[in-house]
């Protein structure tokens, strides 16, 4: 079966789903995702469905899922590059995946996280961004002094 | 009344025989309706062309035009109205160059015997040959509908600008009687645009449209709720009194979509709103 | 003249991402615009996921349809499971928002321009769709 890789950047995590999902590879990313986000401490996830040319309702309430359980494990999720065609389709089917945060594109995407959550998208650590010790959080170079 | 297939064999082999004769003889009954906006060899090729796919078409034992042996005929017939109707040319013009098959035989007819066997054959020919030229007829119409549903598509392109207003918003103002067709195409450019500039924001001002009924209203407002899914967000400026009560009165919900008076109202709403974004950011 | 068909049995997961497949280039071929081909795709998508889980498997049949002035596509969802008990609770929008309840058929049913639904307790379940060219 096939899975659906999760990158990590920085206090981040990227999924980008670039197949045509069987409804077991959704349930698997959704897996993956609640393992990363606890291993890795991060507090930001993008997944980008730029990709895909429908949305139907299983993968509405995946997304819908993956975005609860982040937001339990404190993560929030923002969900970007939905297709015109997908948007107006699922606005017909009714389904209107209620708390998901969405943006047009990644850069978007990343922008929104750093506002909501002063996310610390490139790991630099430093005051304010808390929580950097756990997982693979790259520490800031420091020169000697 | 059908062609048997005795008659179709005959005619095939008239329409052989007297190969040369007929297409000087039927290029020069349409050449005068053409007016010389066509030129003769052109002509004379289509009308060769033409009799090959009669002769042929019968040949193979085609006694309607409908039959898979006139296959090639109708294909053929399809290509010279195709021609005739993006060269300008009126539908009885094209109709007409394939009624004349019918005197040219006639003629070819006349210096055989006279029976009324021929007549018949002739008469059931007749048919056939009508039955080709409703059929180029039928594919003209075509063709010149899809011409001119290609001409209000770019009609549409061109009188529905979307513009660039700022870093991250489009605007898209609306002018003239929306119907709903056109509510809908409208609606899924600004889509497009959202996602080809990365413009999280859209004022669509429609203080250029007279009326609104409820299929645009809704068209509008499930463009909103459309673009929001997408990460975007729509304001809608420039509603005229008079639209404002027609919504009111219809009983639709703008909601928490914001509407502002004046596409200048909708500029600064959207300005302080990113302006807020930028204060927050270190 | 019947029109030929395609049918896909269904009795997987990945069968309904075949279903998926074959109606989009089913769709693409009778120039459906881009719109209406997520439309019919994602209803297909629906109502073969609802044969798999509800029907306990069954075929999805996809052929052009012709009604003289338009080219379309009509799709067949069938099984021979239990059957639809209480159809007003079926076309509930209900499961469209995560509640589980229903199946969701109104909101198939909105993405497609003929929806016919032919089921009864214990004999299985036959729906229909068309979706034509504008």
């Amino acid at each position: 079966m096939e899975r659906v890789p999760v990158l990590k950047i920085g206090d981040i995590l990227l999924v980008s789903i670039q197949i045509d999902m069987e409804d077991q590879v959704a349930l698997q990313l959704q897996e993956d995702l609640a393992d990363r986000i606890v291993s890795t401490g991060c507090h930001g996830v993008i997944i980008d469905i730029s990709a895909l040319d429908i949305v139907d309702s299983f993968v509405g309430r995946t997304l819908a899922t993956i975005a609860s359980i982040s937001r339990v494990l404190d993560a929030e999720t923002v969900v970007v590059g939905m297709r015109p065609a997908v948007a107006i389709t699922l606005v017909e089917l009714g389904l209107s995946m209620p708390g998901i945060r969405t943006a047009l594109n990644v850069e978007l995407g990343m922008e929104l996280l750093a506002r909501e959550r002063e996310i610390d998208i490139f790991g630099l650590g430093g005051e304010g961004f808390g929580d950097a010790d756990e997982g693979e959080t790259e520490k800031p170079v420091v020169p000697a002094s | 009344m059908a062609l048997s297939s005795d008659e179709a064999d005959r005619f095939a082999a008239l329409l052989e025989e007297n190969r040369d004769e007929l297409v000087s003889a039927w290029t020069a009954g349409v050449v005068t309706s053409l007016r010389g906006r066509l030129s003769r060899p052109e002509l004379e090729r289509q009308t060769a062309e033409l009799r090959k796919g009669f002769q042929a078409a019968l040949a193979s034992g085609a006694t309607d035009l409908t039959d898979d042996a006139a296959a090639e005929l109708r294909a053929q017939l399809s290509e010279v109205s195709t021609l005739r109707a993006r060269q300008g040319f009126t539908a009885t013009e094209t109709a007409v160059s394939v009624y004349a098959l019918k005197d040219v035989v006639l003629a070819v007819l006349d210096r055989g015997e006279e029976s009324a066997a021929t007549l018949r054959n002739y008469v059931a020919f007749a048919s056939f040959v009508d039955q080709a030229a409703l059929f180029t007829f039928d594919s003209y119409v075509r063709v010149r509908e899809e011409l001119i549903a290609d001409q209000a598509e770019q009609l549409l392109e061109l009188s529905t600008p979307v513009v660039k207003l700022w870093e991250g918003v489009v605007a898209v103002p609306l002018v003239g009687t929306l119907d709903s067709a056109r509510a809908q195409v409208v609606m899924e450019r600004l889509l497009q645009t959202l996602v080809d500039t990365g413009s999280p924001y859209a004022i669509i001002d429609i203080t250029g449209v007279p009326a609104v009924d409820t299929q645009v209203a809704l068209h509008i407002l499930k463009t909103v709720v459309a673009a929001r899914l997408m990460g975007a967000d729509c304001i809608i400026s420039g509603i005229r009194p008079q639209i404002a009560q027609t919504i009111v009165a219809l009983g639709i919900e703008f909601g928490d979509i914001a509407t502002k008076a004046s596409l200048a109202d909708a500029l600064r709403y959207v300005l302080n709103r990113t302006g807020q974004y930028k204060r927050q950011v270190r | 003249m019947t029109q030929p068909s395609d049918r896909i049995e269904v009795s997987s997961d990945q069968d309904v991402v075949r279903v998926r497949q074959l109606v989009r280039t089913a769709a693409v071929a009778v120039k459906l615009s881009l719109v209406d081909q997520t439309k019919l795709v994602t209803a297909a998508s629906e109502l073969a996921r609802n044969t798999l889980v509800y029907g306990g498997g069954g075929s999805v049949e996809v052929s052009r349809a012709d009604n003289g002035r338009r080219q379309g596509i009509r799709i067949v969802f069938a099984d021979q499971g239990p059957g639809i008990a209480d159809l007003d609770l079926a076309f509930t929008d209900g499961y469209t928002s995560g509640g589980g309840l229903g199946l969701g058929l109104s909101g198939a049913r909105r993405l497609v321009d003929e929806f016919i639904i032919d089921t009864a307790v214990g004999q299985g379940t036959t729906i229909t769709v068309t979706k034509w060219c504008r």
